[in-house]
């Protein structure tokens, strides 16, 4: 007994320190990963007893009670055993009631409103992140960029499925929920580039409903701001002179519309393969436009406005949204059709 | 017979002519529907679909003669009259029809549902096989996500919950004493609903779209909006459910009303009592799952609006009701588990089940406490925030009760005399994944690292450490337990422990880094996935193709011990529980005479005690005890009245 004791004491400090030796988390990108990490090692320090517990008596039991060969007898009457029983009812509740109330308290801290923190709005659709900074002028972008120390409050919201915006790094996640506004506040903690990830199952292209997420320096965050400020204010003029509306097209396919998550298009530097690829577009809408008693033009719009009506050969129905229609304005398909036929006679 | 009579007879050439039937009895009420609204297209396949998704299931156990003597009753036929013809089976063709008897039932539930395991199981392989390696390989997104969730719902509906249902179908009756279930075409017509959701669920692969893909969760939005594959799931799952709560229902009152004399509810076998407590969770949870699924269905087919959040309904309504039904579910496949290892141990370890009387209550304040943590589902949903602490509690709290069936069941080893079988093999390891499982699932009701770890690799860790090193462990030493009383012959111990073995080691190496790579950030139901993962992810899969192989082992150990093992004598494990006092198999009809309970069931090591005496040994006797009654072999028991 007291050898077994000894025994599964060597065991649990050593299944301790091995577990806490692993490196079971991405890196420590926000002020919350800290604490989740610590809760996550203390939930450790209080398993590996109980584990090495169960499997010592377990292990411990057939080594010492085995039957031999050809023994019939059977084993001590033991019924139960009062005390015994009120202990091992009594310690569990005691632990969990323990890593409970730690675990509300660091749920407390996670979530705790920061002084002039910023907003960011998460925009999710099947499959792809976008993301403006209300209070920042507006600026709209395709990739998530931070600045260190500085607190975040997301709202993030969905304009089909459900999705789930995480950040393994930052450690934090909240679905996007249709008709709601879900928030997580985030403390960014260290410089680097990360991914944001979908983590709820949203359809075909979940896998690849991905982005870029980047920790800048506050300085430059505040460049990037004001490029970016910029760069919305020139795209807007241009769009609002009506110059070029290929140019604007391409804002459309890359921005609002979120093509590029499911269709390859060398011009946006997409390469997804949920949906149709678009390199060979031109050719491909006369071909099926012809068959559809359509023009290019009126083949791509239908293509974008009722995706089912008509199947490219290999590709599916019910995988693209059907509510582009509603999403975008008949401006923004124009210029979208008008970018489309425009980058995409390449293979002829 | 004529083809004439086989057409109008119950049974196969009837269930074959109802197809077509139903099928057209489907088409026309659709098309004469939206004739009758003008509606256009006249032949909308996705409305015939649907419609003849409900219709030709009922056509198939209406024909193969589910209903005959209900129908018969309710028109003021004459019924044919109970002659028992359908009891037992005496070739393996007894077995492909409807059979009252529960020992048939339980064999077809168990051979039906180990079928669905194998087809699960080799999507699975596919799945793995397409995470060998980041990219995408094999299948395109749209079949893998078809893979993963056609994979899961075969593993929940068809075959955990149902196979457990199957040997205690098997088992129940016999360890209670009583002769049949209590309603023997009900039981009947629960094994009957099983193959259908199971066919439906395996044939959306052929719906235009693909199979359903959104998991077996099927969350709306997404479920109202994929195409056809989608009804299946949601069809499916209504026969499955409904033949849950129909056996559920059976189970409570032959359990209540058919013990034999003397068995009180304190000297029923734990087996009994997880499968009364299932019972109770099954009768009262499913219904929801039902109504989850329908509200699906209605918003897909009639245009209603339950989860579209623009017309004013409510997405996460969809969660809250899914998992208040989903959540006890996992109890409703843990705890039948529980009662199978409960026996086991206690047989095997030659010692009394320490603590039975806690270990019952306990299965109750699992039955109770498991009705209050549902939303721990939900800790990132978006669901209001109060209700997340008060959630992690209960949860954490359900390792109290879990922790007294683990510690009971080590103090029930202790100062045992223990044989190694395999069934008891397949204990130990279940209680060691068990314990994993049930520990990585206090983690997962702590809130700050349930937001980083939900929809991760950990969760697919956690819930295959639970449901398959957890119950369908249990569900192989169940089987190797009661093998020699169902077949009435032994299976070959060398290979159930090489089965044992392998199928430990590979499991802890398929499932046990997936808790790695899911914390390091690999979200789950991916087709592609960060090449960071890559390494973890071959070791898996090669490992998940070997713990695929095991499984040969298993089978290929029944089929021939089935057919060719030594006999079996009654009672191989010198059990005190009543199935082991009949002959193995056991008569048709259970007993010739019912036997008189005069004590528990596990009374190992106490001198002169039985749980169960026969005819003249009704006053307890002091000096016999059970299992010096000489083993009888084989066919041993007294005939069957009928023969």
């Amino acid at each position: 007994m007291l050898g077994m004791a000894l025994v599964s004491l060597v065991a649990t400090a050593v299944g301790i320190a091995i577990s806490l030796a692993i490196d079971w988390f991405p890196p420590q990108a926000s002020t919350a990963a800290e604490d989740i990490d610590h809760l996550w090692d203390v939930l450790l320090i209080a398993s590996v007893p109980i584990f090495v517990l169960v499997m010592s008596v377990a292990i411990y039991s057939v080594l010492l009670f085995r039957a031999k060969p050809g023994d019939l007898s059977d084993g001590a009457p033991i019924h139960g055993n009062t005390k015994l029983e009120i202990v091992w009812v009594t310690i569990p509740f005691i632990m969990v009631s323990a890593l409970a109330a730690y675990g509300w308290v660091v749920l407390n801290d996670i979530e705790k409103k920061q002084a002039d923190d910023m907003v960011v709005n998460v925009t999710a659709q099947q499959f792809a992140w976008r993301f403006n900074y209300p209070d920042e002028g507006k600026v709209k972008s395709n990739q998530l960029v931070l600045a260190k120390d500085r607190p975040v409050e997301f709202h993030v919201r969905t304009e089909d499925v459900l999705h789930s915006f995480w950040v393994p790094e930052f450690r934090l996640k909240t679905d996007a929920v249709p008709g709601q506004t879900t928030k997580i506040r985030v403390t960014p903690s260290r410089l680097g580039e990360y991914e944001v990830v979908c983590a709820e199952l949203c359809g075909l292209g979940h896998s690849t409903m991905r982005q870029n997420v980047r920790v800048l320096s506050p300085d430059e965050f505040d460049q990037w701001l004001a490029s970016e400020q910029n760069e919305e204010g020139g795209g807007d003029a241009a769009a609002g002179g009506g110059g070029d509306q290929a140019a604007a097209g391409k804002e459309v396919f890359i921005g609002d519309g979120g093509c590029t998550a499911c269709h390859t298009l060398a011009d946006a530097q997409s390469a997804s393969a949920i949906g149709p690829g678009l390199d060979e577009l031109t050719a491909n809408a006369e071909k099926f436009g012809k068959q559809e008693g359509q023009s290019p033009e009126e083949y791509v719009r239908t293509a974008i406005e009722d995706p089912n009506a008509f199947l490219v050969p290999d590709f599916n129905a019910g995988v693209m949204p059907t509510d582009f229609e509603k999403r975008l304005s008949p401006a923004e398909i124009d210029t979208l059709v008008k970018y489309l036929l425009s980058v995409s006679g390449g293979g002829k | 017979m004529t083809l004439a009579a086989r057409l109008r007879g119950p049974g196969w050439y009837r269930a074959a002519l109802s197809q077509p039937l139903s099928f057209l009895v489907a088409l026309v009420i659709t098309v004469g529907i939206r004739a009758a609204y003008g509606y256009e297209p006249l032949f909308d396949w996705d409305a015939i679909t649907t419609v003849a998704l409900l219709a030709m299931p009922l056509g198939f156990i209406v024909g193969i003669g589910c209903f005959d003597y209900w129908f018969r009753w309710a028109s003021g036929a004459p019924t044919i009259p109970e002659d028992h013809s359908g009891h037992g089976a005496k070739t393996w063709r007894d077995y492909f029809r409807v059979n009252t008897d529960h020992k048939v039932i339980g064999i077809q539930y168990i051979i039906t549902t180990f079928f669905f395991f194998i087809v699960g199981g080799l999507m699975a392989m596919v799945v793995r096989a397409e995470l060998a390696q980041p990219g995408t390989q094999f299948v395109d997104p749209n079949t893998y996500n078809g893979l993963f969730s056609v994979h899961a719902s075969l593993m929940i509906f068809l075959f955990i919950i149902p196979v457990f249902a199957g040997i205690a179908n098997y088992v129940i009756p016999l360890m209670i004493g009583a002769p049949d279930m209590a309603f023997p075409r009900l039981n009947a017509l629960s094994f009957w609903m099983l193959p259908t959701a199971g066919v439906m669920m395996m044939a959306s692969f052929f719906a235009e779209g693909g199979a359903f893909a959104t998991g077996w969760t099927a969350y709306a939005p997404l479920s109202t909006e994929t195409p056809i594959g989608q009804q299946f799931f949601t069809i499916g799952v209504q026969f499955a459910g409904a033949s849950s709560i129909a056996t559920a229902l059976n189970f409570l009152v032959t359990i209540i009303t058919m013990r034999a004399p003397g068995m009180t509810f304190w000297r029923m076998p734990l087996l009994v009592w997880a499968n009364f407590t299932t019972s109770l969770l099954v009768v009262i949870a499913t219904p929801f799952i039902a109504g989850s699924q329908f509200f699906v269905l209605l918003d897909r087919s009639l245009g209603t609006h339950f989860f579209d959040q623009a017309a004013g309904g409510d997405v996460l309504m969809y969660q809250h009701v899914f998992w208040f039904y989903s959540h006890p579910a996992v109890y409703i496949m843990m705890l039948p588990g529980f009662g199978i290892v409960s026996e086991v141990i206690s047989t095997h370890a030659r010692k009394p089940v320490f603590g039975y009387r806690m270990m019952a209550f306990s299965l109750v304040a699992i039955v109770i406490l498991g009705f209050t943590v549902w939303a721990h589902h939900m800790f990132v949903s978006g669901m209001f925030d109060w209700l997340r602490v008060p959630m992690m509690v209960t949860t954490m709290l359900i390792a109290v009760p879990t922790g007294i069936k683990i510690f009971s069941w080590l103090a029930t080893l202790w100062r045992g005399v223990i044989h190694l079988t395999t069934p008891m093999l397949f204990a130990l390891g279940f209680i060691t994944m068990f314990t994993l499982g049930g520990i990585s699932g206090i983690i997962l009701a702590v809130i700050p690292v349930v937001i980083h770890v939900s929809d991760t690799y950990f969760i697919v860790a956690h819930i295959h450490y639970v449901l398959f090193g957890g119950s369908v462990f249990t569900i192989f030493a169940g089987l190797y337990h009661w093998f020699p009383k169902m077949t009435g012959r032994m299976y070959d111990e060398r290979l159930g422990k090489v089965h044992f073995w392998l199928s430990f080691i590979f499991f802890n190496l398929t499932f046990g880094p997936m808790h790695f790579v899911g914390i390091d950030g690999m979200p789950r139901r991916v087709a592609d996935y960060a090449d960071q993962f890559a390494t973890l992810n071959a070791l898996i899969s090669v490992s998940s193709f070997i713990f695929g192989l095991t499984f040969l082992i298993f089978l290929y150990n029944m089929i021939t011990s089935a057919r060719n093992g030594p006999r079996a004598v009654a009672n191989p494990w010198r059990a005190h529980s009543i199935e082991w006092q009949v002959s193995s198999p056991p008569p048709v009809f259970n007993f010739d005479e019912i036997p008189t309970v005069v004590g528990g069931p596990y009374e190992y090591g106490v001198p002169g005690a039985v749980h169960a005496v026969w005819g003249d040994d009704k006053a307890p006797s002091k000096t016999k005890v059970s299992h010096d009654a000489t083993p009888q072999p084989a066919g041993g028991g007294a005939p069957p009245p009928n023969e």
